[in-house]
């Protein structure tokens, strides 16, 4: 982070040491509504933008207007910075800032907090007039000190209210003043930053809250002696950051999308709702549809009328739109379907993560319904997928599954600015005359590809149907045809696949065990492996991107490994538990696909906490495997 | 239109189209079946306006009627059974240059497909609608329909349907933003060609209800009205459908409502003892979400990637 040159202000007593760090973890908790998490983005973005690398995870309660001082009320954000890239959330917190005690044992309970974290906790409660609070702060108190916190109880509210009249509306702001304090930020560079966030905020709005922040600074240099440094490599590459659904929304501008077809859902939403507000400027919309069957059918629509859509959905959504996505099949329509993924079944755990969705984007559709998908591991594939993923959808004539999740959604991270091409850009709709003696569904029969002819294409004309068809599109229920047409359809992804490489092995290419993975598991599968290789285990990983069609060359690397397995954030049994063996488990999604794939006995450990897999819980869990031998 | 070839317009100046150019593959409806005399109407206004092939796209979902598009030589979408209507919506989306045709059933409007058929007609996006309603459903062989008579005796009710048929007008009248609601009888060409013209003619959603004849289930079904001009309301205006003097002859229950008048409209479409047919309702200056979904549609590659540049830059480092 950049320090500040001079000494921020003239009545703090300057530390005596400041310790140098190459990663910090830093929590922000409060109830609903007081903007912890505003202040966890911002401080986020400021690290990112004084050089940091930087990973950022959000903390959801999950209602929208939890009780106050519940644990299940638990709102905020946690900023892992470091010196060099952050590729995930990290394990346990150096720091968190709550806002109550209540909301800190939600973190607690879900082990982000190590003996030694630093707490800076508002202390307005232990005065509190309501029933009960004073003892159960006092209580906390004690409880945190045997657990080997080091808390520091701060005046949050006292504080502000010198300030302002309503501190509830401005707590975060002055804690992110307290953290620049003990990360002895730049001041100017902050202040430029919140006004940014403020954006058009009235001069009264924008001078209470940098009057909050200078207070918030004033108070931490006085106040706490803890200061940490997270030192910056100085870089030349231009870097942008954001979060993976706005890179999905950027990415969208930039591969020549102009339709957005969708219905809202999280932890998809937020994509249309970055693409709705700045969309116009390239030319582009985004048509919230009555639910997601409708908004399918208007993106496919669309594509038939020649543009490639995109779709914007999560799990239940996409079960809605199954029925649609088998029409794109079948009538090989170009469109470009992401799945933020969430925890199911059903209504399941709408904001938290999951990699639960990709057997059914697979598989959901009745009969054989081939089609590409591929899965961005971090926010920069977010944004250079949507366009891969268009390309794709035109050249190999049909639907294109992108399946991210709530944590890359939700998780800022810089990576280099894109440089625009303008052949990403969609082409103009071709309206030039067909040629009347190709058909519209002309199948070269070694690639399964063709053509296909737009509405004002003269000679062009043909009836598009979701009925078993002939290369006319001529309703055929000769048995012949349709035993080709399906193998047609299933050729495109064999040609696809001609076209790709292996993917590169992580580590030494033979060994013991080889981990594999896919979406948003790389950067904590990776640090995990990382430390067991630190210790001399042979250990290696691959991290797939397509998984349909499969990346090729998967048997061989595997037989080069002792022991593969992959790591997921979907349901498997633990064929350790009671009642499951190894005949009867079941196996997480893309272990599963693997074993089919490649004959292999893939074995698999995957969790659904409900949250990111921390990198040592992936590294304790492969310890198991390794010991196992 | 960006991206659009200007030049086909001197090309199609030179063209002439006739029925044929609009004949597709032959119907494979039932003799008698009042969809062929739909399709014929819509191939002769297709003719008489002397719509481009290539810019005509015919929409359906499935069913009988839903076969439509196939029977003409414009481009088609036959898609999923009940999502005509938004995949019409997006076909208009970025194209105002087509003309647009949607066949509908009354499985596929007012059952599977209703939420659609409420917000396409409040969308407002131009193009015409018909509502080919046989009363039954056809392609799956005779199941009731919503708008199927009470104790109407189906496959799935063979002691007789249950409840009152719904009023796809009413309900329709009923929708924000409704802005062209006719309704006219198959066994009546010309009166169906007139009203379709008038449908193509309007700027926004005409909705077009059909008393549809399926003689295969339903064998006599609308005989009563067919044989007694008096169980037929006509509705006259100088602003409603052009009615041939033939017409106005047969017809003897007759009456003017001005089709700019909805609580009339809606009075009309409710009628117990006759079926209306006619004009319920047309305003020409309702909302038209297409107009806002083409926006930006000219723009050059140029100013789009500026944009996205502008963009990109607000989240540098
Ligand atoms: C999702 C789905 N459900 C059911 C069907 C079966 N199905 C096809 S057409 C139809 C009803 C047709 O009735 P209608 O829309 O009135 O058209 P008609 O055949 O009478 O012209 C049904 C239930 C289907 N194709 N798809
Ligand atoms: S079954 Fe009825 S609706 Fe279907 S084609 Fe035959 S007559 Fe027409």
């Amino acid at each position: 982070m950049t320090t500040s040159a001079t000494v921020a202000t003239d009545q703090a007593p300057r530390p005596a040491t400041i310790r140098t760090v190459s990663q910090h973890i830093v929590e922000f908790v409060s109830d609903s509504g007081e903007g912890a998490q505003t202040a966890g983005q911002l401080f986020g973005t400021i690290a990112a933008k004084s050089g940091n690398g930087v990973w950022t995870v959000e903390i959801i309660p999950a209602e929208v207007e939890p009780p106050a001082r519940s644990r299940a009320g638990a709102s905020g954000n946690r900023v892992r910075v470091g010196t060099k890239e952050v590729t995930n959330m990290g394990d346990t917190a150096d720091i968190v800032i709550a806002f109550n005690e209540q909301v800190l044992y939600s973190r607690i309970d879900v082990g982000a907090l190590k003996q030694g974290t630093m707490i800076l906790l508002e202390n307005k409660w232990a005065k509190s007039g309501l029933p009960g609070v004073p003892e159960a702060y006092a209580e906390a108190l004690a409880d945190f000190a045997r657990r080997g916190y080091v808390v520091v109880e701060v005046p949050m509210e006292a504080e502000c209210l010198k300030v302002v009249k309503d501190a509830r509306r401005g707590k975060n702001i002055w804690c992110l003043g307290l953290l620049c304090a003990v990360y002895d930020l730049d001041m100017q560079h902050v202040e430029v930053e919140l006004k940014r966030k403020l954006g058009k905020k009235s001069a009264e709005v924008v001078a209470n809250n940098i009057a909050l922040l200078t207070s918030g600074r004033t108070w931490g240099d006085a106040n706490i002696e803890m200061r940490f440094n997270v030192p910056v490599e100085p870089t030349t590459q231009t870097m942008v950051v954001m979060n993976g659904n706005q890179a999905i929304a950027l990415g969208a501008m930039a591969a020549g999308f102009e339709v957005c077809s969708m219905y809202p859902i999280t932890p998809a939403t937020s994509v249309s709702h970055h693409l709705a507000s700045v969309f116009h400027r390239s030319g582009g919309f985004v048509h919230q549809a009555e639910d997601e069957i409708a908004a399918i059918g208007f993106a496919l629509g669309c594509a038939y009328a020649g543009k490639t859509p995109l779709t914007v959905t999560s799990g239940p959504g996409l079960a809605l739109k199954t029925e649609f996505i088998g029409l794109a099949v079948m009538a090989e329509l170009p469109i470009v379907l992401v799945d933020v993924q969430r925890g199911g079944p059903s209504t399941g755990l709408p904001t938290r993560v999951e990699q639960g969705d990709l057997l059914s984007v697979l598989f959901a559709e009745p009969g054989d319904a081939p089609k590409i998908i591929l899965a961005p591991a971090t926010i920069a594939e977010c944004f250079d997928f949507m366009i891969t993923a268009r390309k794709l959808a035109e050249t190999f004539r049909g639907p294109v599954m992108v399946l991210t999740d709530a944590n890359l959604a939700t998780g800022q991270q810089p990576f280099p600015r894109p440089e625009l091409k303008e052949e990403w850009l969609a082409p103009p709709i071709d309206q030039s005359a067909w040629d009347r003696t190709v058909r519209p569904y002309e199948w070269d029969p070694a690639t399964g590809l063709s053509q296909r002819p737009i509405p004002g294409q003269r000679n062009g004309n043909y009836v598009l149907t979701g009925l078993a068809h002939d290369e006319h599109s001529r309703v055929a229920y000769e048995s012949s045809i349709n035993q080709h047409s399906m193998e047609m359809r299933s050729r495109k992804l064999a040609t696809l696949l001609d076209s790709l490489k292996p993917p590169t092995v992580r580590g030494d290419d033979t060994g013991d065990l080889l981990v594999v993975g896919w979406g948003s598991t790389l950067g904590a599968i990776d640090e995990a492996i990382d430390r067991l290789r630190a210790e001399g285990h042979r250990i290696s990983s691959v991290h797939l991107r397509y998984l349909s069609p499969m990346e090729p060359g998967l048997k061989e690397i595997f037989a080069r490994f002792k022991k593969v397995m992959t790591v997921e954030i979907n349901y498997s049994d633990d064929v350790n538990a009671a009642g499951f063996t190894a005949q009867n488990r079941r196996y997480s999604q893309l272990a599963f696909l693997l074993r089919a794939q490649t004959l292999c006995d893939v074995d698999c450990w995957s969790r659904v906490p409900g949250s990111p897999l921390s990198p040592s819980m992936i590294e304790n869990a492969l310890r198991t495997h390794l010991t196992k031998g | 239109m960006f991206g659009l070839k200007q030049d086909w317009q001197l090309d199609e100046k030179a063209r002439h189209f006739v029925l044929e150019d609009y004949e597709g593959a032959a119907p494979r409806w039932c003799s008698g079946c009042g969809d062929n005399a739909v399709l014929s109407a819509v191939q002769r206004l297709a003719r008489d306006l002397q719509l481009v092939p290539e810019k005509t796209v015919t929409v359906a979902g499935i069913g009988c009627s839903s076969r439509f598009p196939h029977y003409m030589k414009t481009y088609g979408f036959h898609g999923l059974h009940g999502r005509a209507l938004p995949v019409a919506s997006g076909v208009r989306a970025r194209r105002p240059d087509l003309d647009i045709f949607v066949a509908t059933g009354d499985g596929d409007c007012c059952a599977i497909g209703t939420a659609h058929w409420i917000h396409a007609i409040r969308y407002n996006m131009k193009m015409v609608v018909m509502l080919l309603d046989n009363n039954v459903y056809g392609l799956t062989k005779k199941q009731t329909s919503p708008t199927s008579r009470r104790s109407f005796t189906s496959n799935t009710h063979p002691q007789g349907s249950l409840l009152s048929p719904l009023n796809p007008l009413s309900v329709t009248l009923g929708i924000t933003n409704a802005s062209f609601v006719a309704q006219t009888v198959d066994w009546n060409p010309a009166h169906v060609y007139e009203t379709l013209k008038a449908a193509h003619a309007h700027p926004g959603l005409a909705f077009v209800r059909i008393l549809q004849r399926c003689p295969h289930f339903m064998d006599g079904h609308f005989q009563d009205i067919q044989d007694d001009p008096s169980k037929i309301l006509l509705m006259t205006h100088d602003k409603g459908i052009p009615i041939d003097p033939s017409l106005k002859r047969l017809f003897k229950n007759q009456v003017v409502h001005d089709p700019s008048d909805l609580d009339a409209a809606r009075r009309y479409a409710d009628t117990q003892d006759a079926v209306p047919i006619g004009l319920f309702y047309r305003n020409e200056h309702a909302e038209r979400y297409d107009l806002d979904t083409a926006r930006g549609i000219d723009m050059t590659p140029q100013q789009r990637m500026k944009a996205v540049d502008a963009e990109l830059d607000r989240f540098l480092v």
